[in-house]
């Protein structure tokens, strides 16, 4: 299904912030592509962001775009959802913006179970201001607050999801594009709460500055392509082999009841016997 | 025949909300406010709207705003800590002009202070709680009855004017039981928010018209556009001009400020004559009321000024109901917040302003204002 990208853009709000290198556009364009194959409806569809560079995406783009406070776009999206089970609910979020601000809201969006669709843009830094530490930064990488090192070990944002209850999981790169699109398409077409743990990467706060594991901005795409293993092939291999690997794939894909429906199947209930 | 019942002022607070056309509640358990929520989430899926409860008062308040740009009318609820919490929400709905309505039943603070007892030491917190420049409206409820009719009163005031609005209420009169008659369906007016009638590629959703006010498209109704909690231009969309940012702080201030004579609403008993003015809101402002029958009673010309609108500041009305009293009294149950103001309007009248303070969390008497008027004439 051929996509015209102009449909989907606000082309007046170009040029976007991301520096050259970011690949928040890679994931940017699969999520367009995968609005576009699941035929919605722009006028039914809602894109909802925190702060920080991956929130920034929804101005960019000819949807009811919202773009909210540091970590509580989940929150401001269950209000909406609530309110309009009708509309088609997604919410990009960076890192820091999804699982530590916002870690809360995460955790009882994934619980509730309620019909949005969450993309992690994950790339391991607070991009937006100035390279800092993030919950996902690799233990010993270099950021502008870990400047000897980042200590403690990295959250899984896809165990957390799995923890917390998300029917819908997955993960895949910014270099495997077509993966990617069709997880978000997937998570978009899923009934109940979707977490996408998109990685993506940041060269001019995080890779710079940890020039021993990234040369370039290709390096990071090739880091990708190279750790990218799938969690099929992945249960044959020990603990060992798989360190420093991007377990890539869908982890978990279930019906269970969505809030919304429970809502109004409650509703439909207690009418019947007043 | 006429509905009345005997119910407490938190109840009232919910029935008001559902009587403006709340159809939306999110909330968080606290202390003296979760009878709202709890009737609410009782009273909303009857009636074809939606409660839920959040993980915490930050989701709270970030639902309510989602569900109001969905076209919900909504309320959420809470007190001290939890209206800490709801701040930064609250300048994220001033700046987008979300209308939506937050009742903050205040007890003793700071921090977790006194959570089941009475205060009304979040009087500044309303005005400038959250950060940077805004205009807010807040409320102030004295009994059962105008619970009810000031949470109508604020989802008016939110509707039109495209705000949140604070319900300033407090222990008292969250917790007290009195009769009340609920009126009937189209007694009191309500408003409901301007929708734009130009063609989606023309709207601009942060234009004011005439009024000060942008006409409010909600979301998945075929206007799609950008809402951000960055300083924005009339399309919604971020801009960096020093010029536009000052020019769209001022639009909102405006909006609020030259709209004074539908916000402003004050009780002015027995002033007309009066010598010595007692200036209270909420609680305070009923042992005051008591205070000024017993006072009457022994001669002493003593009337009250009782703000239902304390945010904006009554200016012009409170110099005009109060400029030409000797004195006058600010009770108050925190350490002193409202006197300020006070002293901003009457001093350079030349009006003596004293204060009543008090934290323990206890009310005032009647007789205990009453003495300390009589001190204060005795100069």
């Amino acid at each position: 299904m051929e996509i015209n990208y102009h449909e989907y853009l606000r082309e007046k709000m170009m040029p976007h912030i991301w520096c050259s290198g970011c690949t928040h556009g890679i994931v940017t364009k699969a999520l367009l592509r995968a609005i576009h194959k699941a035929g919605l409806n722009k006028d039914k569809v809602v894109v909802i962001s925190g702060i920080g560079c991956a929130s920034r995406m929804p101005g960019y783009l000819d949807f009811n775009t919202l773009h909210t406070t540091h970590g509580r776009a989940l929150a401001f999206a269950t209000g909406i959802k609530l309110a309009r089970p009708d509309l088609h609910v997604i919410v990009v979020a960076g890192d820091g913006d999804a699982v530590a601000i916002g870690g809360n809201h995460f955790i009882h969006a994934c619980n509730r179970n309620i019909d949005i669709t969450l993309i992690v843009l994950n790339n391991n830094i607070y991009g937006m201001t100035g390279g800092q530490r993030s919950p996902t930064t690799f233990e010993g990488d270099i950021s502008s607050t870990s400047v000897y090192g980042s200590i403690g070990q990295p959250i899984d944002v896809v165990n957390l999801a799995l923890g917390a209850g998300a029917t819908f999981v997955a993960r895949s790169t910014s270099y495997h594009v077509q993966q990617l699109e069709s997880y978000i398409y997937s998570g978009i077409i899923h009934k109940g709460f979707a977490v996408i743990d998109a990685i993506s990467a940041c060269y001019t706060a995080y890779g710079r500055r940890n020039k021993q594991k990234y040369k370039s901005v290709v390096d990071m795409l090739d880091y990708m392509k190279a750790n990218a293993i799938n969690i099929s092939a992945a249960k044959e291999k020990g603990q060992a082999e798989l360190k420093g690997k991007i377990l890539v794939g869908i982890f978990r894909d279930i019906v269970e009841p969505e809030y919304c429906e429970e809502y109004a199947k409650m509703v439909e209930r207690i009418k019947n016997k007043k | 025949m006429a509905d009345i019942r005997f119910i407490q002022g938190n109840e009232a607070c919910a029935l008001g909300a559902l009587y403006a056309g709340c159809r939306f509640f999110a909330g968080y358990p606290i202390t003296p406010s979760s009878e709202i929520a709890e009737m609410l989430s009782e009273e909303l899926p009857l009636v074809g709207g939606a409660f839920i409860q959040m993980e915490d008062e930050i989701g709270a308040m970030a639902a309510t705003i989602g569900a109001s740009i969905a076209g919900r009318k909504s309320m959420t609820a809470t007190s001290g800590p939890g209206m800490s919490l709801k701040l930064e929400n609250l300048g994220y709905a001033c700046i987008t002009e979300i209308p939506c309505v937050i009742v903050n039943v205040q007890r003793g603070g700071p921090s977790t202070g006194l959570p089941t007892s009475p205060a009304q030491a979040d009087i500044m917190q309303a005005r400038w709680g959250t950060h940077g420049d805004h205009p807010i409206i807040a409320v102030c409820p004295s009994s059962v009855s105008e619970m009810f009719t000031e949470t109508v009163r604020a989802f008016n005031l939110a509707e039109m004017f495209r705000t949140p609005v604070i319900v300033l209420s407090d222990e008292i009169i969250g917790h007290m039981r009195e009769k009340i008659i609920i009126p009937e369906e189209g007694t009191i007016e309500i408003v409901n928010r301007k929708k734009p009638v130009c063609k989606p590629d023309e709207y601009k959703p942060f234009k004011g018209e005439e009024d000060g006010v942008p006409p409010m498209a909600n979301f998945g109704e075929g206007y799609r556009y950008h809402i951000t909690g960055l300083s924005h231009n009339e399309e919604g969309f971020p801009i960096q001009s020093g010029e536009l940012v000052h020019k769209m702080n001022l639009r909102m201030h405006e909006k609020i400020y030259r709209n004074l004579d539908k916000i402003i609403k004050n009780e002015i008993y027995m002033c007309d004559d009066a010598d010595v003015i007692i200036f209270a809101i909420g609680g305070a402002a009923r042992s005051s009321k008591g205070a000024i029958r017993h006072l009457r009673e022994e001669g002493i010309k003593a009337g009250l000024y009782r703000p239902l609108t304390i945010w904006p500041f009554p200016e012009e009305t409170l110099l005009k109901a109060c400029g030409k009293a000797k004195d006058v009294l600010v009770v108050e149950m925190n350490l002193g917040q409202m006197i300020f103001e006070v002293k901003r309007v009457l001093s350079p009248a030349g009006v003596r302003v004293e204060g009543m303070f008090d934290s323990s969390g206890e009310p005032f008497t009647p007789l205990a204002v009453a003495n300390r008027v009589k001190e204060i004439i005795k100069r």
